[in-house]
């Protein structure tokens, strides 16, 4: 499981935590994370922004 | 650098230890706009003239306009090195949560005072008026809070809307103007050649659509049907419904025309800065063939103003290139960018030239036309007038 940070503020997805109020349970994969999806805490970076960071995820 | 203090003693050039934020006790200054519903009520039975209860929109249009063409500019910025205690000293955020319960007490009094007080249909008017300004600008309080990350100040945000029954801002400035920003998909973005009159019910229907479209998506990716609780447009509404629910229960139904009163001029005030922030500012395609995303945004698609009055009353919502290339950066730590477009003068000055428009646009267009190097056909322009635009400004450099 891999972690995705947005570049503009911090905001982390994390596969295994998923984001259950954007609609993405734990175990979502960042794949099935729809294009058009905005970072929900500064909507200024979409997904493919969004940067892969080397640490794994903790769970 | 460190080391080179130590020895000689002094601060290296360039060095920010002794900076300190000359604005620090400023803000609160932003706090003199909720109370000036306690002021308006307290003159007019001190003097007895009914003038006093429309101090809201005086203040606003006449006061503050003429603050920022005497005081001036304020270009500081705070260094790199302090920015982050900035951000985190909690007096900088105490500031806004207090908007709050000034607001509401000032609120519950002029709805007493309305119902209560011997005050004639205009005095009435002019009090409903002048606590939408007061609304109006805890709309930017519930920006600042909005944007934030801790939960709690989410949660404020939506309390400060509840007044001006305008509690879907919320979802769409986060999640849907912040996106579409310069673009002609985004409601509260305006064209060149929009009046403001043409851009109010544009953006207050658009935002409105757009944000409950946001919501309904968000819980269909849940296979959710929307129409519940945890939806934050349905919650934020029900805020207000049970604010103007206590108000007509408290003091009888003939408040209901001074609610609506307030929320629309609460809102609008909201919407004529709207108006400014991004008129005519347009993000090109990227792509070969100018058809793929739009660019990302940066600080040359907001306009900006350094006006030290309205910047201290609206928490540095001036400083807006920054604020869109950083959403949750607190007000504090707003930076001013050289490149920014800037405006002639302070918001509250442009909102006394937006509501006229012809004077507007013979401010505004030039400067639009400037920002994009003499080509007006880079500019957000009003579909139905482009080609009147582009026929008035084609060839001219400026």
């Amino acid at each position: 499981m891999s972690r995705f940070v947005c570049p503009g503020c911090e905001y982390v997805y994390d596969e295994a935590a998923g984001d259950p109020r954007e609609g993405f349970p734990p175990g979502t994969a960042w794949g099935e994370v729809p294009d058009d999806w905005c970072c929900p805490d500064c909507g200024v970076r979409e997904k493919v922004d969004f940067q892969a960071t080397a640490q794994e995820s903790r769970s | 650098m460190a080391v080179a203090a130590e020895d000689t003693g002094t601060i290296p050039e360039g060095s920010t230890g002794q900076w300190k934020d000359k604005k620090r006790y400023l803000w609160l200054i932003g706090l003199v706009v909720p109370s000036l519903a306690f002021l308006a009520v307290g003159m007019r039975e001190f003097t007895g003239w009914g003038g006093w209860l429309w101090i809201g929109p005086v203040v606003i249009l006449v006061i503050v306009p003429a603050i920022d063409l005497i005081a001036g500019l304020d270009r500081s910025n705070p260094p790199d090195d302090v920015i982050e205690a900035l951000e985190n000293d909690r007096y900088y955020r105490w500031i806004t949560y207090l908007y709050l319960p000034i607001q509401y007490i000032g609120f519950v009094g002029a709805f007493w005072f309305i119902a209560k007080g011997d005050l004639s249909l205009v005095d009435k008017i002019g009090l409903a008026v002048s606590i939408g300004c007061v609304g109006g600008i805890g709309i930017n309080t519930a920006h600042e809070l909005g944007h934030k990350k801790e939960s709690h100040e989410r949660w404020l945000s939506k309390v400060a809307l509840a007044q001006s029954f305008y509690g879907h801002f919320y979802i769409e400035h986060n999640r849907g103007h912040h996106v579409r920003v310069a673009t002609p998909e985004d409601p509260a973005s305006s064209r060149v050649g929009e009046s403001f009159y043409r851009f109010w019910p544009r953006t207050v229907w658009g935002s409105l659509k757009s944000a409950w479209n946001l919501e309904k998506k968000r819980y269909a990716r849940r296979n959710q049907h929307p129409f519940r609780l945890g939806n934050d447009v349905l919650n934020a509404w029900l805020m207000s419904a049970v604010l103007w629910a206590a108000m007509i229960i408290a003091f009888g139904v003939g408040v209901l025309p001074f609610l609506i009163i307030q929320a629309v001029v609460g809102f609008s005030l909201l919407e004529v800065v709207n108006y400014m922030e991004h008129y005519g500012m347009l993000r090109q395609r990227t792509g070969p063939d100018g058809t793929g995303r739009y660019e990302r945004v940066d600080p040359s698609h907001s306009w900006n103003s350094n006006n030290i009055a309205t910047n201290v009353l609206l928490y540095h919502l001036q400083r807006h290139s920054d604020h869109h290339a950083n959403p949750t950066r607190r007000y504090q730590t707003l930076r001013d960018f050289e490149e920014s477009p800037v405006l002639p003068t302070g918001y509250a000055g442009m909102i006394v030239l937006a509501l006229v428009p012809p004077v507007w646009r013979r401010v505004m267009d030039r400067r639009v036309l400037t920002h994009f190097g003499g080509d007006i056909s880079r500019a957000n322009i009003q579909p139905g007038k482009r080609g009147k635009v582009l026929a008035r400004y084609a060839g001219t450099v400026s």
